[in-house]
């Protein structure tokens, strides 16, 4: 085990290593399927510039990151190329951990999916801080399945506190950590409102504290509207492999609020009914919930998929229920080939326009969700045939065909 | 019966009476404050106004003789002239109204390339204090819309320009008044202001009307606060920039419509004096057309015991006799401007022309007529340049050497003022005081992002681009020769604008070209289509994860025959178990 995990190691190092020291660097960090204005890094130098300067960093619309960011960089700045392959590193480890602990067959032949994805190498490459929360989310997992609450709500705390969307990762959290010690999700049971006051305690704590010690760092409450009011509100309209850009840059102003209301609740309104549906699976929620967040956050990138694509071998033993794995991989890999090209036709050849590269887009999230979506089937079949048996027959004794109904 | 209709008829008759004695007594009282443009329409009727003064017992006459002009003689660069005696000038007497004094020049300067340079600039001087609670009512020589704004808005300073066409310094020189490209508009504002930017909205919207601009499209995204640039140019050693405003806007078009109402502002219009050689034809014509108003408070005397408003009015232009069809390099004012000059204007002090013959010091390059043998030397952009002058009132002498004087300058850190710029709030900032060493080329590079912006934020012509106004250079430039720095003295207008604090240096301002970005543009025609098909997505996701988790597993049964179907659904009408 520990032999190829040294393997994968060595290679992404090198890989990175060469890719920061070639001409391509410049050009990822600038590609914006990569970097968006939440978290590419030469907003992060321009941040810390405007701080030598003396001018708040928020009092422009550059910088986007929390203080906690920029005091991490304020002294880690000519050490940036180590800090990310640090955190990229780690993250795999981590993950690598956790799912050793996960994977019910033996197949660990792709546990190295995420170091080696092309879209973690981009994202590395590009120095955005995309992989310090992604780093961040991990911790928060492995922590919730060895079942360290304090550490986990910690973690929590920090990743919701970068981003907001995070937060509804609170209840998988929850559910994983009441499953093993044995407490039923019954809000009969005092146990359960126990435990649950306790988790909430520990969260809203250490975020509060988190919160209040960015205050003090940089002495005022600018960053409040400039992240989180940036994060909610959208503002920047930068195209990304998303869905927000072109809707809102097309969007009505009449109708402007009430669309970002609805699209901003779509990201948080399915955590209730998958945590009623799944709430015996808690680990397979967490993956539903980090997928329907990099779908639909405001300003995705594809570190963020990166990271939900990483837990796709824990469910390798659902492949023989996924109906549409080769289409979603084609389309999958047809719209990566397609951004940069679209991109490029739009605006430096001029003879695209922002239609094309938007038809990518939603292709790309088509393809996503159609993923997302399979997964969930091949679960839920799964959990039927363990229920019911795999091979069902019908009244007549004809083999049966299963639906949804 | 009679008497009672005669009370009536002769109560009418006094009160008819009462009126005519009123009326004759205003109208006497008011013919001297009627407005300047009014007043003089004929040379005629000006001789009545002035008549009518109630300071003046006697009656002046004033005989306007016949003007005379020559024809435009061909030579290598001829100058028409009107000889015309100098009528006396109207002057007031100091009375009931405080002083006001009003000059016009004209400036030609024959360029390196061949183009011509003309500079016309008026300047009124009034002593009066329209800060002041008293409401300053009778105008004379200072327009009236303009008079009103400076006590309307608690104006400090003033300064506005249009410009059409980009000066070219490397063919050109340096232009005595600087612009850059569009509208520049800057203003002081007085201590006793509370809500700036609320006056600054409505101090623009005013001045949209006065001038025919549209400069109501200044507001917060392009208006900024320099700190350390654009100091008052009157007196005033004021140090707190809240109360300065910057705006500029490199798209305005000059036009027409933008020269009438400045036209307007002048005592004489443009019916007499300089100001009839403005015509639109030929000034628009041009490679450099800018004109400014310039108010400021000055100082009378050096020791500043009184000090009284300035209002400078100029206009540059620049003509390129190449495309005038002119192949040799000859010119008149008849063929720039195509009007001759007739008279003064009579409300104006002193009326000069002035051609720069700095590079014709013996006549060698061209030759002037009517020749003329009053000559000045001015000092200006630290360079001593000759002109000959043409007087149109009466004869002036200027001029005598100033002694070499040199002084240390001290030596100034480095400061940098960034202000970021925030989205649909304000525009970027970028203050740099910097020290050039000689013989060197300095770059500032500025990396930038191109921002996709609503679809309703675009104008109408998205494809031409977004204007980047232009950057402004403020130096202090060693001078060669020694300037000048009393600057109460008299001098030719167009030396004494920028006023001088060291005789080592003169100022000197520069703007550059303003940028013309091009932005990506969405497609406007698809905002129903965008709208539907990316809802669309989102309900695809949200079908799918609904279906799974409200629907579960079931085995399928096969669907029965048409038929079987029709007599079920049938059976279950009235009530009866369906069939198997």
């Amino acid at each position: 085990m520990a032999a190829p995990l040294t393997v994968v190691l060595i290679v992404a190092v090198t890989v990175r290593a060469c890719l920061f020291r070639s001409s391509l660097a410049d050009l990822i960090a600038e590609r914006v399927e990569v970097v968006s204005p939440l978290n590419a890094w030469k907003r992060v130098v321009e941040g810390l510039a405007l701080l030598d300067l003396g001018v708040s960093p928020y009092s422009g619309d550059v910088f986007h990151e929390t203080p906690l960011i920029i005091y991490l960089f304020h002294f880690l700045v000519d050490y940036a190329e180590i800090t990310f392959m640090v955190s990229s590193l780690s993250s795999h480890i981590v993950l690598y951990c956790l799912l050793l602990s996960l994977i019910v067959t033996s197949c660990c032949l792709f546990v190295d999916r995420y170091l080696l994805n092309p879209f973690t190498v981009l994202s590395c490459v590009a120095k955005s801080t995309c992989g310090l929360n992604n780093a961040i989310v991990a911790l928060f997992i492995l922590s919730t399945i060895k079942k360290n609450a304090l550490l986990s709500a910690i973690f929590l705390a920090l990743s919701t506190y970068q981003s907001i969307y995070p937060v509804t990762l609170c209840a998988p959290a929850v559910l994983y950590l009441l499953q093993r010690q044995y407490i039923p999700v019954n809000v009969r049971w005092a146990s359960f409102w126990w435990f649950l006051l306790q988790y909430a305690f520990m969260y809203l704590g250490s975020l509060f504290v988190i919160i209040c010690l960015s205050f003090f760092l940089l002495g005022s409450w600018d960053y409040l509207p400039s992240v989180y009011g940036f994060i909610l509100s959208v503002p920047d309209l930068t195209p990304n492999i998303g869905l927000f850009w072109y809707f809102f840059a097309e969007m009505f102003e009449h109708f402007r609020l009430f669309f970002l209301c609805v699209f901003q609740i779509n990201v948080f309104f399915y955590t209730i009914p998958l945590s009623i549906k799944l709430k015996e699976h808690p680990v397979f929620l967490i993956f539903m919930q980090l997928a329907v967040i990099s779908i639909f956050k405001s300003y995705p990138t594809v570190g963020d998929i990166a990271l939900y694509m990483s837990f796709l071998p824990v469910w390798s033993h659902l492949h023989r229920f996924l109906r549409n794995i080769f289409l979603v991989s084609c389309v999958l890999l047809a719209c990566s080939a397609l951004f940069p090209v679209l991109w490029h036709l739009w605006i430096y050849s001029g003879s695209a326009n922002s239609n094309f590269y938007y038809a990518i887009t939603l292709l790309f999230n088509v393809a996503q969700i159609l993923l997302v979506s399979d997964y969930f089937y091949a679960f839920l079949r799964r959990e039927h045939h363990l229920t019911y048996g795999l091979y069902l027959k019908r009244k007549d004794g004809s083999e049966a065909t299963l639906v949804l109904k | 019966m009679a008497a009672r209709r005669n009370i009536p008829v002769g109560l009418l008759f006094i009160l008819c009476s009462l009126t005519f004695l009123i009326a004759t007594n205003t109208h006497e009282t008011t013919s001297t404050s009627e407005h300047p443009d009014k007043a003089v329409n004929l040379p005629e009727k000006s001789t009545e106004t002035g008549g009518q003064t109630t300071e003046q017992p006697a009656v002046e006459e004033r005989q306007w003789e016949p003007t005379e002009f020559q024809e435009e003689t061909v030579n290598d660069a001829a100058a028409e002239k009107q000889d015309a005696t100098p009528p006396e000038t109207t002057t007031t007497s100091a009375g009931a109204h405080p002083k006001d004094d009003f000059q016009e020049e004209l400036v030609i300067r024959p360029l390196q390339s061949g183009d011509v340079y003309a500079s016309f600039q008026f300047r009124t001087l009034w002593e009066t204090d329209f800060m002041k609670g008293n409401k300053v009512s009778h105008y004379r020589l200072f327009p009236k819309s303009l008079g009103q704004v400076i006590s309307k808005f608690s104006v400090r300073e003033l300064h506005i320009s249009f410009t059409q066409g980009y000066w070219r310094t490397m063919q050109w020189g340096q232009p005595f008044m600087p612009s850059p490209p569009g509208a520049e508009l800057w203003v002081w504002f007085q201590d006793s202001v509370t809500d700036v930017d609320g006056t600054w909205k409505e101090l623009t919207n005013v001045l949209s009307g006065i001038f025919c601009a549209s400069l109501n499209f200044i507001d917060s995204t392009n208006t900024v606060q320099p700190s350390a640039s654009f100091k008052p140019l009157g007196i005033g050693n004021v140090t707190d920039h809240r109360f300065l405003r910057y705006a500029t806007l490199p798209r305005e078009i000059v036009c027409t419509e933008n020269l009438t109402p400045w036209k307007k502002l002048l005592p004489c219009g443009s019916k007499a004096g300089l100001a009839v050689l403005m015509k639109s034809e030929k000034l628009f014509h041009s490679s450099f057309h800018s004109q400014a108003v310039h108010i400021r408070p000055v100082c009378q005397d050096s020791e500043c015991t009184t000090t009284s408003w300035e209002l400078r009015q100029t206009l540059n232009v620049v003509f390129d006799l190449h495309t005038s069809g002119q192949g040799k390099r000859e010119w008149s004012l008849f063929k720039m401007f195509s009007r001759t000059l007739t008279e003064a204007c009579p409300l104006a002090s002193s009326s000069k022309i002035y051609i720069d013959i700095t590079d014709n010091p013996q006549g060698e390059q061209f030759e002037l007529t009517p020749a003329t043998h009053l000559l000045s030397q001015a000092v200006v952009l630290g360079d001593r340049r000759t002109f000959s002058v043409y007087d149109l009132t009466e004869a002036n002498t200027f001029g005598s050497m100033r002694s070499l004087n040199l002084k240390t300058r001290p030596k100034s850190g480095g400061y940098i003022h960034y202000q970021p710029s925030k989205d649909r709030v304000r525009p970027h900032l970028l203050e740099m005081l910097v020290q050039l060493p000689p013989n060197s080329v300095t770059e500032v590079t500025v990396q930038f992002e191109r921002a996709l912006l609503k679809w309703t934020e675009y104008t109408p012509d998205p494809n031409h681009g977004f204007y980047v106004g232009s950057s402004v250079i403020s130096a202090l430039v060693p001078s060669m020769v020694a300037m000048d720095t009393n600057n109460t003295k008299e001098r030719p207008l167009f030396s004494s604008f920028f006023p001088c604090k060291e005789e080592s240096s003169y100022f000197v301002r520069i703007y550059t070209e303003p940028l013309l970005v091009n932005l990506p543009t969405p497609d406007f025609s698809m905002p129903y289509n965008v709208i539907c098909l990316t809802c669309t997505v989102v309900a695809v996701g949200y079908g799918s994860l609904y279906n799974l988790l409200t629907r579960s597993f079931q085995i399928e049964e096969p669907n029965p025959r048409l038929a079987k179907r029709i007599a079920n659904v049938i059976r279950r009408l009235r009530g009866v178990p369906p069939l198997a």
